[in-house]
């Protein structure tokens, strides 16, 4: 049954007639209240994970629902369709179960407050803020445990439920909450600094509708859904072949030993209507590595990455949905059936933006990426230190960006938007341990006519005993290169004991116990290269060697001959150039590496770690759609 | 006689201001830039403002100077070769940065890979690693940093600098790095990172002192340069320069310090703007500095500009303060244009910028610009900088026909709506400093200037609802009247991070005291006398775990007869303000800061006579422009012809010699006693 929405004045909005510049006013200011949304959360929020990180994202929508500025997409005709109660006046919903939003949400760490605006008793709009909680309970801190193997294990599960009832705050409710959570105060000032930016964000649209008047303030509203609408129909129909095309690409391993999980992609126009099916993705796992996908979620990727090529300036909104169907076939990785655990949704989360790429660009190689989203590598480090306090890390490491058209990608930066690392200094202060080393992995990057990104490495030496867990990808399966460039360097995690021992750990691991004095190397991946690497400057090689980021052995997949301080032979590159030009035969558009098989023979070898087991579904029968 | 001299060297024009510090009287002169060396350009402007008030260089007591030397170095490239010493392990800090990409999701794909201000090449590590309390973990040696001096040494870096993990706690080990360095590279400057910013956060402190080390010799050149070419001139006066954050400091320091100058520019406007709100009586103001390209906007509370602690030059983030000023790609060059795709009304990033200009000014310029518009509209009549040259009305008009036509309006609709959007940017940053921070605009006035902020200042401040309109008088060379009148200042800081609840009063104020005697001694060295030197403190409070702290004011007084609670109190009220709530959570003192200031001028502005309410006699001719949907008839002034008293009905416009005046039509301009348009909704 559909949410009752109570309005004590239930006239009809009016449809005013909208000039062109009173638009681009409303566009503007809109804009701004979402930019304000994101500095006040910054601002008050206490967990690394928010306040350093960014790792939040904010939402202001028409009063039916359709986001109008925003990043992520609306879920909220999706929670309005499910939602068996009211809203009205003073309500505020707070919720993370993906579950109950269709998966708007992804996993019960991000937890989410959506704010109805009502103005003079009508319902206006919509502000909405989610943002990931350092801890919400479960069998480990952090509450993403790999293993888990139903999403009760996961942690604290809210479902729908009102935080601000016709204006009365429910504070049993969030006291409940924080007390399932290892992080109570961190969670209290995040779930505090969300409401807070949904608030402002409300208070911004109101003035709005003041200033200019209720029915023009809505009438704009769905005219910038009707602009975008149009803009999006003609840029499918241009860009959007009616002839299918289909890419996949692959989650090294669930953490349990299995893998790699394959996820399929194919995109096609009929008429006005893009089609994106993901028949062909493997069925869901056991353990966390699900990813919920939100069909409108991933339309609003899908746009955004369109629209980036043609005017940055559009606003994405919600209002081209119709011209797109997604399909996810039910009990696939990207649909699985509850109560299956998600936490650990990043990898697959990650993975769907190479897919998006490799789809987008192959009829267009010039516009084509390398890939590069490993997923978004994790750490956590939790224990009690030697004053007796509970100290609880949970950090997100970055890697390399692709090569990309415009040129070489980034070295260790990250994909993910808004996202910043956080001050060693900060790390070393606040938490017992010391980072002895940080800086980018030579040679990781693709090589390319454009190199990918170098890869991190970030040495930690802990310095009080704990646990630690690491998620993270593209270990076994590695960021492909397109248009001839190379694959970049896959991730690495390696122990390391007082005495010198060193151990590989595994990409996915929970509850490894750590000693004081102990390290660890958490090396994660390089982007992929673009184009051809022997056309790269020979002296462009030597500079980067001198810098270090790569090395004269590094420098034979571009066909360079240099020595240590970075001066280039070039007789012998010219030769070394001929020969490879010469045994090799047409540079592929995707360079995947050696295949899932080859990979599987010499991974103990290469990656220290034994090879992923296929996985089996003799259980699971993915539904035909 | 004493006379002070404010010069602001802009991209096109030079502008000067002299003021007589007695009578208060003061004379503006403006003269193209000489990009190539400004001091030809300053030359050329001192003799002649000089002559028009008959004096000589020689009675020129004081030379303030804005100036966008460093900015610029930064901003093209071309500091000096920098040399960077860091730990083991964080060679690559500068390349790392913070790993932020801009521009939201997928961002990444069109983002231009940065390269680092210190060249990684240039950067060498070293052994020896401070902890976070600022202890020894393993120690430095000196053959290892002496081989690492002499790399750079081979490698001809022009300045050198030692940024090391923790150095904000102690400083030991980049000292000896500097003892050593003095040994090999004894001709090259050298930055340490614990002086020049002692503060957490290794990329930003790094950064910091790289941007410094960077722009130091080309500041020094420059100012070398243009005090010798004073000193020959005759001018025996100091010579002094505007820092970002809208003090002075004498040239010799800036020569060391020069990443204090990075906005030394647009500060200006805001310390002139200081000025005329005090002579106005209009405590607080919100500052619209409209230029070619941007327009600057700051925010004034009791005559006290905001300060923030990071300077933002081109996509750096140097830790330095500066007066909080936005900067948004809106100004009289920026073009409007129609996106095919969705049919939108567009003004800006994209700009004329001087060449070639908008269409309106005939040197080339074919796409239509904000300056078209105003002229199209009627609120540009008559030719800038007192009739030199035309503006061609017709050009003007064909090129915002295109933009009609896209859009199916009529020539002065789409003229408007240009002038609107363009209004709506300024309306957004100046959004940023105010409502955003928590201040209510209705409480400020808005005062505009540069060449074309007069002319929008009447239509923001309606969207603003801060009124009175400010058009000050001089308003095209305001920031030259700004370097003429702000003070001495210097300042430090110091990482603090501590609990509130285990601070003690004693071990505050000692560190207080410590500092204050540091910088006062400073501002003696650079001349001011020990008697005049006023001290302030400021301590950022912040709950325990935010990532952002909020500065509170305080004086040695108030903290020991109120204590630490009285601190926590204060702050707990200021986040309610800006947050709408509290926490529980403990206080954490995070940072200490120190600010001294030379005295505090007076310097009165001069009265204009005093008229009887009719501006008669001011005006020049009648005039249309568009207003409110139609054609209306208008009045056009002569600025330097209008009294005391004045009251001018709208729709009207007042030029002078380098600035319009709009004065919309249910609007009301007064001219105040020292010639400020103040315009107030009728």
């Amino acid at each position: 049954m559909p949410a009752t929405i109570i309005q004590t004045n239930t006239a009809p909005f009016e449809k005013k007639a909208i000039d062109p510049v009173t638009l681009d006013i409303i566009e503007n200011a809109l804009r701004n209240a979402r930019i304000e949304m994101d500095a006040t959360l910054v601002r008050t929020a206490m967990s690394p994970g928010i306040r350093e990180q960014g790792d939040a994202f904010p939402l202001i929508a028409d009063h039916e629902g359709r986001m109008i500025v925003g990043q992520f997409g609306s879920f909220i005709g999706g929670f309005l369709e499910g939602y068996d109660g009211t809203l009205e006046d003073g309500d505020m919903i707070f919720l993370s179960d993906p579950y109950s939003v269709g998966g708007a949400i992804s996993h019960c760490n991000d937890w989410l407050v959506l704010l109805p605006v009502f103005k003079d008793g009508r319902l206006l709009a919509y502000t909405a803020m989610f943002g990931h909680q350092s801890d919400i309970g479960g069998k480990v801190p952090g509450s993403m445990p790999i293993d888990a193997t139903n999403i009760f294990q996961e942690g604290v599960r809210i479902p729908p439920v009102k935080i601000w009832k016709k204006g009365v705050y429910n504070e049993d409710l969030v006291k409940l909450v924080l007390h399932q959570s290892r992080t109570p105060a961190w969670c209290a000032a995040d779930l505090n600094a969300l409401i807070a930016s949904c608030r402002v964000a409300a208070r911004r649209v109101i003035e709005m509708s003041e200033r200019f008047g209720v029915d023009t303030y809505v009438s704009a509203t769905q005219e910038l859904l009707a602009r975008n609408h149009r803009a999006m129909k003609t840029l499918l129909a241009q860009a959007i072949s009616e002839e299918p095309v289909s890419f996949e690409d692959y989650i090294c391993d669930d953490g349990m030993g299995y893998g790699p999980y394959k996820l399929k992609c194919t995109m096609w126009r009929k008429g006005d209507t893009v089609i994106l099916d993901f028949d062909g993705t493997d069925p869901q796992s056991q353990a966390s590595i699900n990813f919920l996908l939100n069909e409108n979620m991933f339309k609003m990727f899908f746009g955004i990455y369109m629209i980036m090529v043609f005017d940055p300036q559009i606003l994405f909104n919600d209002r081209f949905y119709d011209l797109i169907e997604v399909r996810i076939p039910d009990g696939s990785l990207l649909k699985p059936r509850y109560p299956a655990a998600l936490s650990g949704r990043t990898h697959a989360l990650g993975r769907i933006f190479d897919i998006l790429g490799g789809l987008l660009g192959q009829k267009t190689p010039e516009f084509l990426n390398a890939a590069g989203f490993s997923s978004s590598p994790h750490l956590f480090y939790a224990g009690t230190d030697r004053k007796g306090e509970w100290f609880q890390l949970f950090q997100i490491g970055f890697g390399g960006i692709p090569g990309r058209p415009m040129g070489d990608g980034p070295d260790g930066h990250s994909l993910w938007p808004g996202f910043t690392n956080v001050p060693n200094e900060f790390l070393e202060r606040y938490f017992p341990l010391v980072i002895e080393r940080y800086e980018t992995v030579a040679d990781s990057g693709g090589a390319g006519l454009h190199r990918g990104g170098n890869g991190i490495v970030m040495t930690y030496r802990f310095l009080e005993p704990g646990v630690i867990a690491i998620h993270d990808d593209r270990w076994f399966v590695p960021p492909w290169g397109v248009n001839g460039g190379k694959p970049g360097a896959r991730a690495r995690k390696i122990l390391e004991k007082p005495d010198g021992t060193q151990t590989i750990v595994g990409n996915k691991v929970e509850d490894v116990a750590i000693e004081a004095g102990d390290v660890l190397h958490f090396i994660t991946w390089g982007g992929g290269g673009w184009g051809d690497p022997l056309e790269r400057d020979p002296e462009l090689v030597g500079k980067e060697i001198r810098q270090g980021l790569v090395t004269p052995t590094g420098a034979k997949a571009y066909g360079v001959v240099a020595d240590s301080e970075g001066v280039v032979d070039p007789a012998a590159t010219e030769a070394l150039r001929s020969e490879m030009r010469a045994g090799r035969g047409e540079l592929a558009l995707f360079d995947y590496g050696p295949g899932i098989e080859t990979l599987r023979a010499h991974c103990e070898a290469e990656t220290g770690l034994p090879a992923p087991i296929q996985p089996r579904w003799a259980n699971y029968a993915i539904a035909a759609e | 006689m004493s006379y002070r001299l404010g010069v602001d060297v802009g991209g096109t024009f030079t502008d000067l201001l002299l003021f007589d510090e007695q009578s208060g009287a003061f004379w503006r002169h403006k003269t193209p830039s000489t990009p190539h060396d400004s001091s030809e350009g300053i030359l050329t402007g001192v003799q002649a403002i000089c002559a028009n008030a008959g004096i000589t260089p020689a009675d020129v007591e004081i030379f303030l100077h804005g100036t966008t030397v460093a900015t610029n170095a930064v901003l093209e490239g071309k500091g000096a070769r920098v040399g960077l010493i860091v730990t083991e392990g964080y060679r690559q800090v500068m390349q790392i940065a913070r790993s932020f990409v801009p521009g939201g999701l997928a961002g990444w794909i069109v983002w231009p890979k940065p390269t680092p201000l210190a060249a990684l090449e240039d950067t060498v590590e070293i052994r020896g690693r401070m902890s976070a309390q600022g202890e020894v973990i393993r120690p430095i040696d000196d053959d290892d940093i002496r081989a690492a001096l002499l790399k750079l040494k081979a490698q001809g870096v022009e300045a050198l600098t030692v940024s090391l993990m923790n150095a904000y706690l102690n400083g030991a080990h980049e000292k000896r790095v500097a003892d050593l360095a003095a040994e090999i590279l004894p001709d090259v400057p050298i930055s340490l990172s614990h002086i020049v910013l002692p503060e957490m956060q290794e990329y930003e402190r790094t950064l910091t002192t790289v941007a410094n080390a960077a722009v130091r010799p080309v500041v020094g050149r420059y100012v070398r340069n243009l005090r010798s070419r004073l000193r020959d001139a005759g001018m025996a006066g100091k010579l002094a320069l505007l820092r970002s954050d809208g003090g002075l400091m004498s040239s010799e320091k800036s020569e060391e310090h020069p990443v204090s100058l990075l906005m030394s520019g647009p500060a200006g406007g805001v310390t002139g703007a200081i000025w005329v709100g005090k002579n106005a009586g209009i405590r607080n103001i919100l500052t619209l500095d409209v230029g070619g390209t941007s327009t600057d906007v700051a925010l004034i509370e009791n005559l006290e500009a905001r300060r923030v602690r990071t300077t933002e030059v081109g996509h750096l983030s140097v830790r330095a303060s500066a007066l909080d000023v936005k900067t948004v790609g809106a100004g009289g060059g920026s073009i409007a244009y129609v996106p095919e795709l969705t049919g939108a009304l567009r003004v800006g990033p994209q700009s004329a910028g001087a060449v070639p200009g908008p269409v309106a000014y005939g040197k080339g310029g074919e796409l239509p610009t904000v300056t078209d518009a105003n002229v199209v509209l009627g609120y540009l009549p008559e030719a800038l900088l007192g009739g030199t040259f035309k503006l061609d009305r017709e050009g003007a008009k064909k090129a915002v026909q295109t933009i009609a036509d896209a859009l199916g309006i009529d020539l002065y609709a789409a003229a408007r709506g240009i002038i609107d959007i363009v209004n709506e940017n300024m309306f957004g940053a100046l959004r940023m400093i105010s409502v955003q921070q928590g201040y209510d605009p209705r409480d400020f006035a808005l005062m505009g200037f540069g060449g074309a902020g007069p002319l929008h200042v009447n239509a923001v401040a309606r969207l603003m609802g801060s009124w009175p309109a400010i058009s000050p008088v001089s308003p095209g060379v305001l920031c030259a009247l700004g370097d003429a009148t702000t003070r001495m200042r210097t300042e430090t800081a110091r990482s603090f991070s501590r609990l509130a609840s285990q601070t003690t009063l004693d071990e505050l104020g000692g560190i207080l005291d410590e500092m204050a005697a540091q910088i006062g001694d400073e501002l003696v060295a650079e001349g001011v006398a020990r008697q005049d030197v006023d001290i302030t403190f400021e301590v950022d409070v912040r709950y325990a775990g935010q990532a952002f702290e909020v500065p509170m004011s305080v004086t040695r007084d108030d903290l020991h007869t109120h204590g630490i609670e009285w601190l926590t109190g204060r702050f707990d009220e200021e986040h309610h303000r800006l947050f709408t709530f509290n926490m529980d959570s403990e206080h954490e003192i995070v940072n200490l800061r120190a600010v001294a200031m030379g005295k505090a001028l007076d310097l009165p502005a001069a009265q204009l006579p005093q008229g009887n309410g009719d501006p008669s006699a001011a005006k020049l001719r009648d005039h249309e422009l568009w207003m409110d949907g139609r054609m209306v008839p208008a009045i056009i002034y002569d600025r330097s012809k209008l009294l005391a008293g004045d009251v001018i009905p709208g729709p009207a416009i007042v030029i002078e010699m380098d600035s319009t005046t709009l004065i919309e039509a249910d609007c009301t301009g007064t001219v105040d006693s020292v010639g400020n348009i103040l315009i107030t909704l009728q």
